[in-house]
């Protein structure tokens, strides 16, 4: 079976987000990752490889310096790498970018696709979805385990309050959570290895069947208005005081408010 | 797609076991106003299996019209009949802002419709305004500026960044928004909506998977989100057992407990308390964070609170920066006193 998994390269915000002296983030400072959520489903991807056996692609869409991403998901043991990168799919919005990378996946065949549920820079868990819209693929998102079941998937889904086991007909896309695994690290051996592996480079004249006015930031039905760094809300009174007189500081408090 | 045929705003009424979720009277609540900036009314979507008795409960909280998709295939929440459904409302009736919870439903049924229907789609709202796009009309351009705009607002980067996002080209201008955040409207008995019924047909194909079990949590407890005083312990509590402390405090005051996800991970509560990024937003009128650091993540999930009082033994501790109040100490020593304090305050009363 041939399993794709779409990655992403993100920032890392979990690491300790980094700030300029006026407040601004620092993105630069800041380790470029693949996204957690992804590399869950990665991981999830290269043991059904392992079990049932499969060929497992990876395929990501960003700037070139996404190929770090790439050669570390060949390194953990994927077999074939694509980069869909080009300078007029940039800006895009989560329309645009489900558009391009469904269009990336019209290319190759495919019984599963694995996204992660949301990446961390953007957290909008839309693109997932969206890709399976756009390939008429039955999706099931949130996922905390998946396991082959003959031409079939059966997925745990998860929701607030409970969860679903879905049983889905392959091709099927399925969002994946980082709870669903622990991912493998890096082989020394697979990390030689992915470097003198290919990665497939694709542009916009690569993608099948897309118009040109739903890629990029001018095919984006969504617009920014206004971004700014968060501003937060200023620090407020600090007390070092003993026991007895913490307590009697927080009773103060809490009466001067009406609390109790 | 003549954008001015579309009008009015549409609410998803998300019901789970026939039940309404919150998350429905707080789009309504919100839904309501913006309505009443553009001089519309709000729509209530209802989608499910033997539901139309839950109308009247969408009216109080300010539904002007319900729209009822009532259909045996849409007992139990799946992506395909769901998204078909509330697409095909969308297309029949075609509303200019349609709102959908960011709850585990909404968050894969809004980019799944958003898709189908060709529009953009907002997640995670936490501010929605009716304004003009761009903010200021670029100059010698000032006709291009569009008015009664939805401009959404939310968080990204881990809740670091702030971005107001609108739709300006497509039509209904679609945001999933923050369970938590918008407020209901106190409910009006006897209220009542002018009822549509309406059935798009439901085919079942490839997408429509098999539910083959469904387990529910047991000892479904309280929501967090709901309580006015949060007591919240972090990896500084120690262990499963000090959280009685907690709870002791949390009790005394009429409050809930909750908790970091280090406290989660931990196994020492269950996901259901966990506030943060990866948890609930909740926006008490006190939170207390007891033991906790204040991790970028979780300081995004209670930063709205009324009243933050923290108690951390590290001085250097990041909280410090959100709380009102904050106490450098042991909170072995200060929590039982505290409640202990309480309890005499309350007993004297």
């Amino acid at each position: 079976m041939k399993i794709v998994v779409c990655i992403k390269q993100v920032p890392d915000t979990k690491g300790g987000v980094k700030f300029n002296p006026d407040g601004t983030l620092d993105r630069a400072a800041m380790l470029a990752i693949m996204n957690p959520d992804d590399k869950a489903g990665l991981e999830a991807a290269l043991r059904i490889k392992e079990q049932n056996g499969a060929e497992v692609t990876v395929l990501t869409m960003g700037l070139p310096k996404a190929d770090d991403v790439l050669r570390e998901a060949l390194a953990m043991g994927a077999d074939n790498a694509i980069l869909v990168t080009d300078r007029v799919l940039g800006g895009a919005d989560t329309w645009a970018t489900s558009t391009t990378i469904a269009g990336a996946l019209r290319n190759i065949d495919y019984d599963l696709i694995i996204t992660g549920r949301q990446a961390i820079d953007g957290d909008t868990a839309q693109v997932g979805p969206q890709i399976a819209e756009h390939l008429g693929l039955p999706v099931i998102s949130y996922a905390e385990d998946i396991k082959i079941d003959g031409d079939s998937v059966i997925v745990k889904r998860q929701y607030e309050d409970r969860y679903h086991m879905l049983k889905a007909k392959m091709p099927c896309l399925i969002t994946a959570l980082s709870e669903l695994n622990t991912p493998r690290y890096m082989t020394p051996g697979g990390i030689f290895d992915a470097y003198d592996k290919e990665v497939t480079v694709w542009g916009r004249a690569d993608l099948k069947d897309v118009d040109d006015s739903n890629l990029g930031l001018k095919g984006s039905p969504t617009k920014i208005a206004k971004a700014s760094d968060k501003v937060r809300k200023g620090a407020g009174e600090k007390v070092a005081l003993d026991p007895t007189e913490s307590v009697n500081y927080i009773m103060s408090k809490l009466t001067e408010k009406h609390v109790i | 797609m003549g954008l001015e045929e579309y009008k009015g705003v549409f609410i998803y009424a998300q019901q789970v076991d026939n039940e309404i979720s919150s998350i429905a009277f707080e789009l309504l609540g919100k839904g309501k106003e913006l309505a009443a900036d553009l001089g519309t009314d709000v729509t209530a979507v209802l989608l499910g299996s033997n539901v139309k008795g839950l109308c009247d409960k969408l009216a109080e909280y300010g539904a002007d019209k319900v729209i009822v998709v009532d259909d045996p295939e849409l007992e139990t929440y799946r992506t395909e009949p769901y998204a078909h459904a509330l697409a095909s409302v969308i297309n029949e009736y075609k509303p200019e802002i349609m709102l959908v919870g960011a709850t585990a439903i909404g968050r894969d049924l809004g980019p799944t419709v958003s898709a189908r229907v060709a529009t953009g789609l907002t997640a995670d709202c936490t501010v929605l305004e009716i304004g003009d796009f761009p903010l200021v009309a670029v100059p010698g351009k000032e006709d291009e500026q569009k008015h009664n705009q939805l401009l959404m607002t939310r968080p990204a980067f881990g809740g670091n960044t702030i971005a107001t996002i609108a739709c300006p080209d497509n039509r209904p201008q679609m945001a999933t928004v923050r369970p938590g955040v918008m407020q209901k409207i106190d409910p009006i008995a006897g209220a009542k909506a002018e009822i549509i019924e309406y059935n798009p047909g439901f085919t079942p194909n490839n997408r429509y998977v098999e539910i083959q079990e469904i387990v529910k949590a047991v000892g479904q407890v309280e929501n967090i989100m709901d309580a006015k005083i949060l007591v919240s312990g972090g990896r500084g509590v120690g262990s499963a057992e000090n959280f009685k402390m907690l709870q002791d405090l949390a009790d005394a005051l009429g409050g809930m407990v909750s908790c970091s996800r280090a406290v989660v991970e931990n196994g020492w509560l269950a996901q259901d308390y966990q506030v943060g990024q990866t948890g609930k937003t909740v926006r008490p009128n006190v939170y207390f964070a007891i033991g906790i650091s204040g991790a970028i993540q979780h300081v995004a999930g209670m930063e709205e609170s009324d009243i933050i009082i923290a108690i951390n033994k590290d001085a250097d501790a990041p909280i410090f920066d959100v709380a009102d109040y904050g106490i450098v100490g042991d909170l072995n020593k200060i929590v039982p006193a505290l409640t202990e304090a309480i309890k005499a305050n309350a007993a004297a009363k």
